[in-house]
C-alpha cells in the first residue's frame, strides 16, 4: 500500500484498502476558518447536532478576513467565536494569537505523522509535509466531521513524482510545484493522491515541503504527501507541545502507483505561473517585460520563515521600486517574531515594504491589498484565477519568494539573480 | 426542461463566488452575484430549472461551498461537465445538487439549448438538436440524498422514520 492508503485503512479499521474504494475513517483533527465555519455552523446545528465529537480535535481559526476587514466579515468571525465558546472548543485562534491556519496547526503542534485530517479549506492538503492525510472539504462536510469525528472517503489512486538531482540557488519547493503543475495540469491529479519523493525532496526542509503539499489541490488532487524521514521528525520534536502520539507510515516497495513521473531539477530555473492558472507556467527567463504594481510575499503557501529570509535575502540594501506595494505577511505571530529577532523586519521597512499581521487577506481577494482593473501583482500564494486578487481586470503572476522579492525591487519580473 | 448556460474548462469556485462575499451565507445573496467573475449578467438570465454546461475540471479550486449554494439558490437544476474537481463535487451532491459527467454532452451542448435529464435512466436529451447522451446514473445512495434535497434534508427525514 501507498503512505496514503496506509493512513486511510488505518483511520477506517481495516488491514488493507484498495482505490476506489469507500471508508469511513475516524479523524483526528477537523479545521474552520471564519469564512467557512459560518456555514458549517448553521448546518451544524440545522443537522441537529449540540457538541463537537472532540473539544481538543476542532480547530478553528479566525484568518481569512481577519482582523475584521467589514461588517459582513465581522459578523461571520462572530459565528466562529461564539460557537467556539458555546462547545469550549479548545483550539480557537483569533487576532492576536491567529496565524494562517495551514502555518499554524503544524506549528502548534495540531497535526502530526499518521494523522487523518479534514478541513473547511481547500488548502488543507498542506499537512501532508508530515506524514499525514489531510484534505480540504466543503462546509456541510465539515459540520458532519464536527459532530461526529469520521467522514467518508473514496481511496484515491495515487500519482508519484520523483525529484532527482538538487536544487540550483534560487530553486525552491515552489518552484519545483509550479513545473509539476506545468507539466501535469491543473487537473493532472483529478482525484487523486499526490507523493513526493527523490533527492530534491530529502534535502528539502520542512516549509518548502509544506509549499509543495499544499499546492496539490492546485493540480486537482484530493492530498499530496511526503514519507517522513529525519527533517519530519526533528520538526515534529520541536513542535508536539501537546505531547501527542503519532505514527510514521512508509509507502511499500510494492506499492501501486497510477503512475510514476521522474524529473531532474538539477537545472531547472524558478518557474513562475503566468495568468490566469497555476498551470499556465513559464521559466522566469522566458516570461517577457511584465511591469508590476504589487508585490505579496506570504499566505498559507510561502508565508513561513524560510519564505521571509528569502524575501529578506533579494530585499537586503535594496529599494522597493516606486510604482511597486510590496506587502509582506508573516504567517503566524511566532513566525512574525522570529523574523523580528533575526532583524528580516528591519530589512524590508528599509526597503519600502509594507509588513502585516497575519492575514490570508490579499490571496483571496478579500482585503489588505485588492488589485484595480489593469494592474498586476507578483504574488507568493497559491492561485491566480480571474479576479483571485481583486477587479477581474488584474491580473496575478504566481512565483516564489526570491522571484517575488527580486520583481518588487525591479518593478517587472527578472530573474532574483539579476537583483545586484 | 431547461436552458442552458454554457462556461469553458476550468470554472474555478472563484469566478463562481468572488473572495469578497466569502462572509455571505444566505443562498438568496450567494444567488444574485452567483458567477460573477465571467458571467456578471447570469443572475438576471437565469431561470428557475436552466442547466449548466461546463468543460473539464468545473468547480476547481476552493472549497468554498459558497459556489455550489449560489448556482442552485440561483435556480440551476442540474450542472453538467466534462468532469468535475472533487471538493465542488461532493459539495454538490450534499445540497442536492445533481453534477454529471457526461463528456460528449458537455462539449456538444450549446449555450442556449433546451435539455431534459432523466436522472434515473441517466439521459440527457436536447431537445434544440435532437440528440441523447447517456451518463452513469447516481446508485441509490447518492440518489437519495439528491431526492431529498440535500445530505441534511436526508439525515432529517431519516430522523423522522
Amino acid at each position: 500500500m501507498t503512505i496514503t492508503e496506509k493512513i486511510l485503512a488505518a483511520h477506517s479499521g481495516r488491514d488493507h484498502v484498495v482505490p476506489g474504494e469507500l471508508v469511513t475513517a475516524r479523524l483526528d483533527g477537523v479545521l474552520a476558518n471564519d469564512v467557512t465555519t459560518h456555514i458549517a455552523v448553521k448546518e451544524f446545528r440545522a443537522m441537529g447536532f449540540d457538541k463537537v465529537f472532540d473539544k481538543e480535535r476542532v480547530y478553528l481559526v479566525n484568518d481569512h478576513f481577519a482582523p475584521n476587514a467589514n461588517i459582513n466579515a465581522a459578523t461571520a468571525s462572530k459565528v466562529a467565536r461564539d460557537f467556539a465558546c458555546e462547545c469550549s472548543v479548545r483550539h480557537f485562534y483569533d487576532v492576536g494569537r491567529m496565524g494562517i491556519e495551514h502555518a499554524l496547526l503544524p506549528e502548534q503542534g495540531l497535526v502530526l505523522p499518521g494523522e487523518a485530517v479534514v478541513g473547511g479549506d481547500s488548502h488543507t492538503c498542506t499537512y501532508g509535509a508530515l506524514g499525514a492525510f489531510s484534505t480540504g472539504m466543503g462546509s456541510t462536510d465539515i459540520a458532519v466531521a464536527m459532530g461526529t469525528g469520521e467522514l467518508w472517503f473514496k481511496v484515491p489512486k495515487t500519482r508519484k513524482f520523483i525529484f532527482n538531482g538538487s536544487c540550483p540557488r534560487y530553486v525552491t519547493g515552489k518552484d519545483l510545484m509550479l513545473y509539476t503543475l506545468g507539466k501535469i495540469s491543473v487537473s493532472g491529479a483529478l482525484y487523486m493522491s499526490m507523493e513526493f519523493a527523490g533527492q530534491a525532496i530529502s534535502e528539502m526542509d520542512m516549509d518548502g515541503r509544506f509549499t509543495m503539499c499544499n499546492m496539490a489541490i492546485e493540480a486537482g488532487a484530493k492530498n499530496g504527501i511526503i514519507e517522513p524521514d529525519e527533517m519530519t521528525l526533528a520538526y515534529v520534536r520541536e513542535h508536539n507541545r501537546l505531547n501527542r502520539p503519532f505514527t510514521l507510515y512508509r509507502s511499500d516497495p510494492d506499492a501501486v502507483y497510477e503512475r510514476v513521473d521522474e524529473w531532474d531539477v538539477s537545472s531547472l530555473e524558478p518557474v513562475v505561473a503566468c495568468p490566469h492558472l497555476p498551470d499556465n507556467t513559464r521559466f522566469v527567463s522566458e516570461v517577457g517585460d511584465v511591469p508590476v504594481h504589487q508585490v505579496v510575499i506570504g499566505s498559507c503557501t510561502n508565508g513561513r520563515i524560510s519564505d521571509l529570509r528569502a524575501a529578506a535575502e533579494i530585499l537586503k540594501g535594496q529599494q522597493v521600486d516606486r510604482n511597486v506595494r510590496c506587502i509582506i505577511i508573516p504567517a503566524t505571530g511566532e513566525i512574525y517574531r522570529q523574523a523580528m529577532h533575526e532583524g528580516l523586519m528591519d530589512i524590508f521597512l528599509d526597503a519600502g515594504a509594507a509588513i502585516s499581521t497575519p492575514t490570508c487577506g490579499p490571496c483571496f481577494g478579500g482585503h489588505m491589498g485588492i488589485l484595480a482593473n489593469g494592474e498586476t501583482a507578483v504574488s507568493t500564494t497559491n492561485r491566480n484565477f480571474v479576479g483571485r486578487m481583486g477587479h477581474p481586470g488584474s491580473s496575478v503572476y504566481l512565483a516564489s519568494p526570491y522571484v517575488a522579492a527580486a520583481a518588487a525591487v525591479a518593478g517587472r519580473i527578472i530573474h532574483p539573480g539579476e537583483v545586484k | 426542461m431547461g436552458i442552458v448556460h454554457k462556461y469553458g474548462d476550468n470554472v474555478d469556485t472563484d469566478v463562481i463566488v468572488p473572495g469578497k462575499y466569502l462572509s455571505l451565507n444566505d443562498p438568496k445573496a450567494l444567488a444574485n452575484i452567483c458567477m460573477e467573475g465571467i458571467d456578471p449578467e447570469f443572475p438576471r438570465r437565469v431561470k428557475e430549472g436552466d442547466v449548466m454546461v461546463g468543460g473539464a475540471n468545473f468547480g476547481c479550486g476552493s472549497s468554498r461551498e459558497h459556489a455550489p449554494i449560489g448556482i442552485k439558490a440561483a435556480g440551476i437544476s442540474c450542472i453538467i461537465a466534462e468532469s468535475f474537481a472533487r471538493i465542488f463535487y461532493r459539495n454538490s451532491i450534499n445540497l442536492g445538487l445533481p453534477v454529471l459527467e457526461a463528456p460528449e454532452a458537455a462539449r456538444e451542448i450549446s449555450a442556449g439549448d433546451e435539455v431534459t435529464v432523466d436522472m434515473a435512466a441517466g439521459i440527457i436529451r436536447n431537445r434544440t438538436t435532437g440528440r441523447e447522451y447517456a451518463f452513469v446514473p447516481f446508485p441509490p445512495s447518492i440518489m437519495q440524498i439528491i431526492l431529498a434535497g440535500g445530505i441534511k434534508a436526508k439525515l432529517l427525514s431519516d430522523a423522522k422514520k
